[in-house]
């Protein structure tokens, strides 16, 4: 039945998305970037893809950073244009994807206000998807009382706030903290969106999308807080109540744990995650999470009329950027016995 | 008086230029050492660098954004400190920096907690490395040029007394020495020219006196032969007491 009225407001959405996903670089392409031995070079094999000269109005030389800004001022500019097409529930979906951002955005923010730079410096390290109009105000805050009730209160985020507010003094442990926490409470809500008001095939793909995000972060946050002084309780509070890990008993299990092994065989116990911590061909975990990932995504766009392949070329574009900067990096720096960490599955 | 005065001075130029002339070497193969250290350490910086550098692309790959803000801000206390103190090395205090890691101190353990923490504690290991190698570079690099300074110092002083004082003292006493006996020679001119005069005013005084001499000797005789031929004609007409007959 969906199929059926789907192209009525998303067909021509759903038609660009797919045309960009076309232009997103297959692996011939990546071969032949990893074969550059110059910027320059890098420079005129991508002029060749769907990218066009997008690097030249630059002036000057050729340096990673502008590589990437370019690169990411490209996705921000077709994301822009999607979402100015979208109509509901598409348009609620991607202001979703945009709160990501903007959760970190809102940490970059109280950072920066706690240790009181310029609201300038940080306004533009701000990733430009995250914006939103009171961003600039969250600087006169100074604890998270008055930074909910004065300027947090109006934003989509607000919700999620409620159930992190605690009267701590604002520091950068606590800043961490309440990011993860935002996150955890911005993916369930995220979650929840989709199973209800996404029609069907897409609520589908985006629980088996938001699930793997939950259980990344989930996975990362016990890994990465093996050495801290983050307590279980503060452990068991930042683990997503959604993805495969989100059994309670899992997620006792990981929060308990002090070692790395540990983790490891509570994780690998998962049929898909089994090979997460396999170290060959010079793959660490991030790598094997971005490669699962990116299956996931290409696999999202096997299903016709769903909004979720918009969320599947955004993060196969990050990925994409990230390939390319890597590359670029790995050339700019001499390195090319790792050039082909990159991950590509187009 | 100035003489001896000369020559102490002399031997203390000889045993200063000696002294310094080995301090001279002993920095020098300091020196040496050093730069040698030096090349070590640079290369291993080049090699250590990159690999830093690489590592923060590893950063940036994992976590997909730009940390260095949040890094920066977290940042209270340093864990990383660097110590001088100062060795002695033949007189010359050369400054040493030591690293010191405060393991305590790990002020964004917490950063990349939801995406990317394990690289960004790599990288942070990698640059901690990085920098002990710079710190060590430093020191050395320190050394050298004061080292370097010292070495132009003491090589000056110990040419400028090899070539100027000591052959300037050598001079002098050559001077002096050559004066002194310029006086001896004087004095014994003078004294035999002393001596000549005398023997000269001697001879005319004994030339005088034979003069004399003579003299009063014919005058004598003239009058003896007066008296003589007063007298002889009768010896006998004399009658002294003591003449007994």
């Amino acid at each position: 039945m969906e199929g059926l009225f789907f192209n009525i407001d998303s067909g021509f959405i759903e038609g660009l998305v797919r045309g960009y996903r076309d232009g997103l670089l297959k692996s011939s392409q990546y071969i032949n970037l990893t074969q550059c031995d110059s910027l320059e070079d890098l420079k005129l094999q991508l002029s060749a893809t769907d990218y066009g000269n997008f690097l030249s109005n630059v002036s000057g030389s050729l340096s990673t950073t502008i590589i990437e800004e370019k690169l990411n001022e490209k996705l921000v500019e077709q994301f822009r244009y999607i979402r100015s097409q979208a109509t509901e529930p598409l348009a609620k979906f991607m202001d979703y994807i945009t709160y990501g951002y903007m959760i970190d955005n809102v940490a970059l923010m109280i950072t920066g206000t706690i240790h009181e730079r310029d609201r300038s410096e940080i306004l533009e390290r701000c990733h430009p998807l995250g914006w939103f109009e009171t961003l600039p105000t969250l600087s006169v805050a100074t604890d998270i009382d008055s930074l909910y009730q004065t300027v947090l209160i109006d934003t989509p985020l607000a919700p999620y706030f409620q159930n992190c507010l605690s009267v701590d003094d604002l520091d950068d442990m606590n800043i961490e903290i309440i990011k993860n926490a935002l996150y955890k409470a911005y993916l369930e809500d995220f979650m929840q969106f989709c199973k209800t008001k996404l029609p069907s095939p897409s609520d589908e793909i985006m629980e088996r999308l938001i699930s793997f995000e939950a259980d990344k972060r989930a996975i990362n946050i016990c890994i990465n807080s093996l050495d801290t002084e983050l307590g279980t309780d503060d452990k068991l509070k930042l683990l997503p109540a959604l993805g495969k890990l989100s059994n309670t008993a899992y997620q006792h299990q990981m929060a308990q744990s002090d070692d790395l092994e540990n983790l490891k065989t509570i994780i690998t116990s998962l049929g898909e995650y089994r090979n997460f911590f396999d170290t060959t061909n010079d793959k660490n975990l991030e790598d094997h999470f971005y490669e699962y990932e990116m299956r996931l995504c290409k696999d999202a766009f096997t299903q016709q009329f769903t909004i979720s392949t918009i969320w599947a070329y955004v993060r196969s574009k990050e990925q994409e950027i990230r390939n390319i900067t890597w590359i670029a990096e790995c050339i700019a720096q001499n390195q090319k016995e790792r050039i082909n960490n990159y991950i590509s599955v187009y | 008086m100035t003489l001896s005065l000369m020559k102490g001075k002399l031997k203390g130029a000889q045993q200063g230029h000696s002294l310094l002339k080995r301090k001279s070497e002993a920095l020098t193969k300091r020196f040496r050492d050093i730069t040698k250290r030096i090349d070590d350490a640079k290369r291993k910086m080049g090699r250590v660098m990159q690999t830093a550098a690489f590592s923060l692309a590893e950063v940036s790959y994992a976590t997909g954004g730009n940390i260095g803000y949040q890094v920066q801000e977290s940042v209270n206390r340093a864990r990383f400190r660097v110590r001088a103190r100062q060795e002695n090395v033949s007189g010359v205090y050369l400054p040493q920096f030591e690293a010191d890691i405060d393991e305590s101190i790990n002020d964004f353990k917490m950063t990349g907690l939801g995406r990317g923490g394990q690289q960004v504690q790599k990288a942070k290991d990698v640059y901690t490395k990085s920098v002990q190698t710079l710190v060590d570079l430093a020191s050395l690099q320190t050394a050298f040029v004061i080292l370097d300074e010292v070495i132009k110092v003491t090589n000056r002083r110990v040419n400028a007394i090899e070539h100027v004082i000591i052959p300037r003292t050598e001079n002098t006493i050559a001077y002096i020495n050559s004066e002194l006996d310029e006086l001896d020679r004087e004095e014994f001119y003078r004294l035999k020219k002393v001596q000549e005069k005398k023997q000269q005013a001697n001879a005319q005084l004994d030339a005088e006196n034979a003069a004399r001499k003579a003299k009063a000797l014919a005058e004598q005789s003239q009058d003896e032969t007066k008296q003589e031929s007063q007298e002889v004609p009768d010896l006998t007409a004399q009658t002294e007491d003591d003449v007994i007959f």
